[in-house]
C-alpha cells in the first residue's frame, strides 16, 4: 500500500488536498479534503436580507455571479416575488457568460496540463500543426505561420530554464500520449484562450458592472435601467453616458454585447469541442475510467418563459444509475447534509442530516495538529459537509445538466450528444468518465452560446415594444414583509447545482445555508462512510508514476472541485 | 528589443505602455520612459499567494486591459507560483517556494490575493499542512515588496466582516515587511494591479500611497467626485426608486444608498474589463468596497449615507461656498461626536475588543443617521486598521487588540481627510493635507 498525497491540487479555486491509496498501481480509494474555511453563512446573519445577494456572491470570485442569482431567488421565493421578463433575460445572459466561460477556461487553464506536455509541443513542427488544426476546424488562426509564432511564445514560458506557469512541470511523463502537433494545436488555444475570455467577460462586465462579481441584482429583478426612451430612440449621441462606456441596455451597448458574442460563439464553435474531442480520440481508455457513482442531479436553468413552475431550458431532475433515458423529478427538499466526516458538529440534533432550513455551520476542527504530513487516521477530514439528496451521493455539473436535459426531451442537448456520442469510441456510454464530463461542458458552451443570441434578440425586442421594466418593486420596502419568512433559490453554475436557503426575521436574515456544485463533488465521505462524487470517481486511477501523480489530477479537474465555492 | 524578441510586437506594446501611463496619471510623455524601463528590465519574478479568498482577484489579473495577461506573463512577469495557473501541483508546487532569496538574487515580488485566519493556530487555511499566514510572513519577508490584491487581503474583507468565526486579517496585520502596497477592491482592478507593476518596473518602487497603503494613482480621489453622473447630483437629480425615469435618465444613485460620496477608488474613470463598465454605469450603486471594514462600516447597500452637502437644486455658487461653510461645521460636530466615542473607548479599553474564541457576532446595526458618517469611526471594528503601520505591528499572536487611543489616531485623521473630500475639494491631493491641521481636529479648533 502506498499512500500518495497531493497539496496543494494546483489550478482549483481554493485550497485543496488530496490522499490516496494504491493498491496494484491503481486508486483503491482517495480523500479530498478542503483546507480552508470563511464562515460566509454565519457573516450572513443579522444582515438585512436585501443585501444579502452581495455578500452570498462572495462565495466564489470565478464562477461569478450564479451565487448572487441563487441568492436573490431565495429571497424572492420567500417572498412570493415574480422578475419582469427583461431581468428573466438580463439574469440568463450573465448566467450563461459565467457558464461558457469557466467551460473554456478551465478546459484550457486548468485540464490541459495534465493531458497535454508543453514540452512536447516545442518540437512540433507548425506546418504538420497547421494541417491537423485545419482538418479539425475552418478558425482562420491556424497557418504554419501563425503555430510557429506560437511555439515560440510557449517556449519563453517552457524552456528548460525559464520559468513561468510550466515551471516543474511534469513533463515527459509517461502517461502523456498526445503527440507532439496535436500538443501544439492545444497550447496555442490556450494562448488564444487566455485572450477570448478577456473578450466573453466583456459582455458580463456591460451587464454587471464589474467582471468578477457583477453588481446590478436587485431583489425583485435587476438595478440596471434601459436609457430614457428605450434602446430603439433614434441619437444616441444626446445622452452625456455616451460619452462615456455605453450603458447596458442603451442601443450601442446592446450591440456591443452582439458583438462581443459572435466572436465569442466563434471560438467555441470551432476551436473548443475539437480539442476537446482530440483529447478524448488520444486518450480511449479515460472514456472508461473515472465513471464515478452514477447518480446526477440538476437543478435546472435558464427560464425561458415568465410563467410559473417556469419552463427551463436545461431541466430540472436527477438519474439514477446512469439509466439517463428515464430522468425523475426532484424537490429541494430531499437535500441533506451530512458533517460526520467533516470538521463540523450539529449541536442538538440526533439526525446525521439536515435539511439546509434547518441546517447548522459549527465549525470543530478535528484534525491533526498543524503543521501535518497526513490526514489518515483521523475520521474527521474536510471543510466541505457532505450533501446528499434522498440519502444518495450525487454527481452535479455539466454532465448532470446534459444527461437530464437529454432524457427530458431537449433538441439541444440531444442533438449535441448525438453528435459528439458519433465521434466517441464508445459512444454515449463515453459519457459516463473523466473525459466524458469535460465533452459535457464542450457540448453545453455550444449549446448555450446559441440561445444567448436568441435572448439577447428578445431582450431587444422586448425593449423595443415598450416595456422597459426590469424590477419588481412589490416587496421592495421591508417595512411591507412578513415578519418572517423562509425561502429557498435553486440555480446552476458552471460546477453544478447550486442552493441557497434562508429564513427572514424583520427584514434580515436569521440563518443562511448554501450547498455549492463543488460541495456535492467534492463531498467527503457521509453518516453512511460513503464517498463524494470525485472521491468515487477517483477509485480505480491507474497511476503510472507514484511519485507524479498526473492521472489523479484529470479527474479533479475533470468535476472543476471549487473548494473556496464547496466550503464557502 | 528583448520585448519583440518574447514575440510581443512593438505596437502592442507601445499601446500598453501609454495605457499604463494614463493609468498612473502621468503625463504622456512618461510613456518613453515607461517603456524603455520596462523593455530592458529582466522579467520580476512573482509569487503569488492565497489566502481565504474566492478567486476573484485571480479573475481578475486576467483582465487587465492592456496588456492582455498572455503578453504580461511572457514580457513582465515571470509567474513563479500562482496556484489558480501553475502546472506543478503539490510538493513541486510548494518547492517553489524554497530558497526564494538564494534563487531570484536580484529579488522578487509576493502578491497575496485573500486575508489571513488567525484563529486557532490558523487551522482555517492550510497549504500542504502548514498554515497559510506562515507561508506568507516567509514570503513576504524576503521579498522586495508584497501587494496585498483585494479587500480580503487589504483588511481581512468579508471573511473577517461580523460574524466571521476565522479572525481572518489583512496581510499587513502578518507581515512586518514595510514594503507593502494595498490595493482594496471586491475585486481588485486588473489595470490597477497591473499599472503598481508597471511602476515598480519603471523606478523600483511602488507607486506613493495614502496612510492606509493605497496608492494615489488609484485611491486618491472620490468616486463621487470623478463619477459621470455627479453634475446630478449637484442638481438635485436623484433615482427615487428602482426602474423609475429618473433612473433611465441615469440620474444620481446617491439616494439609493450609494457610497460613492464615502468611497475612494478609480472606479468611475478607469472602469473594469477594457473600460467596458462599472457598477454606477450599471445601473447599482457603489458599495464602498475599496473603503476598510465595508461590509459593516457604511450601513446597508441601500440605506442612504448622510448628505454630504446639502442638496439644493439651482444652487448659486455663493450658495455652495455657504453650504460649504455649513458643511465644515457639520463635519466638526461629527468629528466631536467621534473624539467623544473615541474617549469612551479609551476609557472602556479595558474591555477586550475581539471576544475571544469562535462565538459567532451578531451583525451590527446600521449605522444610524444621527451619527452623521462622515466620521466613519465610531461602529467599525477595529479590524479595519490594517497596515496604517505594518512594521509596527506585531507579527506574533492574533489580534491583541491595539491599544484604541493610540491605533484609532491615525484613521481620524484619514476620515477626516476622505470626509474633506466628500466636501468637494477635489483640486488639493490628499497628501496635501497630510500633517497640517484640519478643521475639526478638536472641538476647540472648530469652535
Amino acid at each position: 500500500m502506498t499512500r500518495l498525497v497531493i497539496d496543494p491540487v494546483t489550478r482549483v479555486g481554493g485550497q485543496l488536498r488530496v490522499e490516496a491509496e494504491l493498491s496494484g498501481g491503481t486508486v483503491g480509494e482517495a480523500w479530498l479534503s478542503a483546507t480552508s474555511f470563511r464562515g460566509i453563512e454565519s457573516i450572513l446573519r443579522g444582515r438585512p436580507a436585501r443585501d444579502a445577494w452581495l455578500l452570498a456572491q462572495r462565495v466564489c470570485g470565478s464562477c461569478t455571479g450564479v451565487h448572487a442569482l441563487a441568492s436573490v431567488r431565495a429571497v424572492e421565493n420567500a417572498l412570493g416575488l415574480s422578475i419582469p421578463k427583461n431581468a428573466r433575460l438580463v439574469r440568463n445572459l450573465i448566467t450563461a457568460t459565467t457558464l461558457v466561460q469557466e467551460h473554456v477556461v478551465n478546459f484550457y487553464l486548468r485540464e490541459l496540463p495534465d493531458w497535454a506536455d508543453p514540452a512536447a509541443a516545442l518540437t512540433a513542427d507548425p506546418a504538420a500543426t497547421s494541417a491537423l488544426a485545419r482538418s479539425i476546424s475552418d478558425w482562420p488562426n491556424s497557418g504554419s505561420d501563425w503555430y510557429a509564432a506560437a511555439r515560440e511564445r510557449l517556449a519563453a514560458l517552457v524552456k528548460p530554464g525559464a520559468s513561468g506557469p510550466f515551471n516543474k512541470a511534469w513533463t515527459g511523463h509517461p502517461a502523456y500520449r498526445l503527440p507532439p502537433e496535436a500538443s501544439l494545436m492545444l497550447y496555442g488555444h490556450y494562448l488564444e484562450a487566455l485572450d477570448w475570455q478577456r473578450q466573453l467577460v466583456r459582455i458580463r462586465t456591460i451587464l454587471g458592472g464589474k467582471s468578477p462579481h457583477p453588481q446590478t441584482y436587485l431583489v425583485g429583478g435587476m438595478a440596471m435601467a434601459p436609457e430614457w426612451g428605450g434602446p430603439t430612440r433614434p441619437s444616441p449621441d444626446e445622452h452625456p453616458s455616451a460619452r462615456h462606456s455605453p450603458p447596458p441596455l442603451s442601443q450601442i451597448g446592446l450591440a456591443d454585447i452582439d458583438a462581443l458574442l459572435t466572436t465569442a460563439a466563434l471560438f467555441v464553435n470551432s476551436v473548443f469541442e475539437g480539442d476537446v474531442l482530440t483529447v478524448a480520440a488520444h486518450y480511449p481508455e479515460w472514456q472508461q475510467i473515472g465513471r464515478g457513482i452514477g447518480h446526477y442531479l440538476s437543478f435546472g436553468e435558464f427560464a425561458l418563459a415568465d410563467s410559473q413552475p417556469a419552463q427551463l431550458l436545461l431541466a430540472r431532475g436527477r438519474v439514477m444509475d446512469r439509466d439517463f433515458a428515464h430522468p425523475r423529478a426532484i424537490d429541494q427538499e430531499s437535500v441533506a447534509e451530512s458533517v460526520d466526516h467533516a470538521w463540523y458538529e450539529y449541536a442538538d440534533v440526533h439526525d446525521a442530516l439536515l435539511h439546509p432550513a434547518m441546517g447548522q455551520t459549527r465549525p470543530r476542527y478535528a484534525g491533526p495538529a498543524l503543521p501535518y504530513s497526513a490526514l489518515a487516521g483521523f475520521d474527521k477530514y474536510s471543510w466541505i459537509k457532505a450533501p446528499r439528496y434522498a440519502d444518495d451521493p450525487m454527481e452535479v455539473g455539466a454532465l448532470a445538466r446534459l444527461l437530464v436535459a437529454n432524457g427530458a426531451g431537449n433538441s439541444y442537448a440531444r442533438s449535441g450528444v448525438d453528435r459528439v456520442a458519433f465521434k466517441l469510441e464508445r459512444g454515449m456510454d463515453a459519457l459516463f468518465s473523466t473525459v466524458g464530463r469535460t465533452v459535457a461542458r464542450a457540448i453545453e458552451a455550444q449549446l448555450i452560446v446559441a440561445r444567448m443570441g436568441e435572448w439577447l434578440r428578445e431582450l431587444v425586442a422586448n425593449l423595443a415594444q415598450g416595456d422597459l421594466a426590469l424590477v419588481n418593486l412589490d416587496a421592495w420596502d421591508p417595512a411591507r414583509w412578513p415578519s418572517s419568512a423562509a425561502g429557498f433559490g435553486l440555480a446552476e453554475g458552471p460546477r453544478g447545482a447550486i442552493g441557497h436557503w434562508l429564513t427572514i426575521r424583520d427584514g434580515r436574515i436569521a440563518d443562511y445555508q448554501i450547498v455549492d456544485g463543488s460541495t456535492w463533488n467534492g463531498s467527503p465521505r457521509d453518516n453512511r462512510g460513503r464517498p463524494g462524487a470525485c472521491e468515487q470517481a477517483l477509485v480505480g486511477t491507474p497511476i503510472a508514476d507514484p511519485n507524479r501523480p498526473l492521472e489523479v489530477l484529470r479527474t479533479i479537474h475533470s468535476f472543476a472541485v471549487c473548494p473556496a465555492c464547496a466550503v464557502h | 528589443m528583448a520585448l519583440l524578441r518574447r514575440g510581443v510586437s512593438r505596437r502592442a506594446f507601445l499601446k500598453f505602455s501609454a495605457a499604463m501611463t494614463a493609468v498612473l496619471a502621468m503625463p504622456l510623455s512618461f510613456a518613453p520612459r515607461i517603456a524603455a524601463a520596462v523593455e530592458s528590465a529582466p522579467r520580476i519574478p512573482l509569487i503569488w499567494l492565497r489566502g481565504l479568498s474566492c478567486g476573484g482577484d485571480s479573475q481578475a489579473f486576467l483582465q487587465p486591459t492592456s496588456p492582455a495577461i498572455g503578453e504580461l506573463l511572457v514580457s513582465m512577469l515571470s509567474l513563479e507560483y500562482d496556484e489558480a495557473l501553475m502546472a506543478a501541483t503539490g510538493a513541486d508546487a510548494t518547492g517553489a517556494l524554497a530558497n526564494l532569496k538564494q534563487r531570484f538574487p536580484n529579488g522578487y515580488i509576493a502578491v497575496v490575493e485573500g486575508a489571513i485566519p488567525t484563529a486557532e493556530s490558523g487551522i482555517h487555511a492550510t497549504l500542504g499542512g502548514r498554515p497559510v499566514r506562515d507561508v506568507v510572513s516567509e514570503v513576504c519577508a524576503g521579498a522586495l515588496g508584497t501587494i496585498a490584491v483585494g479587500s480580503c487581503a487589504f483588511d481581512g474583507g468579508v471573511s473577517a466582516a461580523a460574524g466571521g468565526l476565522t479572525g481572518a486579517v489583512g496581510v499587513g496585520r502578518v507581515i512586518s515587511t514595510p514594503h507593502l502596497v494595498n490595493l482594496p477592491g471586491c475585486p481588485v482592478n486588473g489595470d490597477n494591479l497591473a499599472a503598481t507593476l508597471v511602476h515598480y518596473l519603471t523606478v523600483k518602487e511602488f507607486p506613493p500611497t495614502d496612510g492606509l497603503g493605497r496608492p494615489f494613482f488609484a485611491y486618491g480621489g472620490l468616486v463621487h467626485n470623478q463619477c459621470e453622473r455627479r453634475a446630478y447630483f449637484e442638481f438635485g437629480e436623484f433615482v427615487q426608486s428602482w426602474g423609475d425615469e429618473a433612473s433611465q435618465k441615469g440620474w444620481c444613485l446617491y439616494k439609493m444608498g450609494c457610497k460613492g460620496p464615502q468611497t475612494f477608488a478609480n472606479c468611475p474613470t478607469q472602469k473594469y474589463a477594457e473600460s467596458s463598465s462599472w457598477n454606477v454605469l450599471a445601473g447599482h450603486g457603489c458599495i464602498g468596497c475599496t473603503m476598510p471594514g465595508f461590509w459593516d462600516g457604511m450601513g446597508g447597500a441601500y440605506q442612504r449615507l448622510p448628505a454630504p452637502l446639502p442638496f439644493l437644486p439651482d444652487v448659486s455658487s455663493d450658495t455652495i461656498g455657504l453650504a460649504l461653510t455649513g458643511g465644515v461645521a457639520g463635519l466638526a460636530v461629527a468629528h466631536g461626536a467621534a473624539s467623544y466615542v473615541r474617549q469612551w473607548r479609551v476609557r472602556s479599553s479595558k474591555r477586550p475588543i475581539h471576544p475571544p474564541g469562535p462565538a459567532p457576532q451578531p451583525a451590527p446595526e446600521p449605522v444610524p443617521e444621527a451619527t452623521a458618517e462622515l466620521v466613519a469611526e465610531p461602529t467599525t471594528e477595529p479590524t479595519a486598521e490594517p497596515a496604517a503601520e505594518p512594521a509596527a505591528e506585531p507579527a506574533e499572536e492574533p489580534t491583541p487588540a491595539p491599544a484604541p487611543g493610540l491605533a484609532s489616531e491615525p484613521r481620524e485623521r484619514i476620515n477626516a481627510v476622505d470626509a474633506a473630500f466628500a466636501l468637494g475639494d477635489v483640486a488639493t491631493p490628499p497628501d496635501a493635507l497630510e500633517g497640517r491641521p484640519l478643521a475639526g481636529d478638536t472641538p476647540e479648533d472648530a469652535s
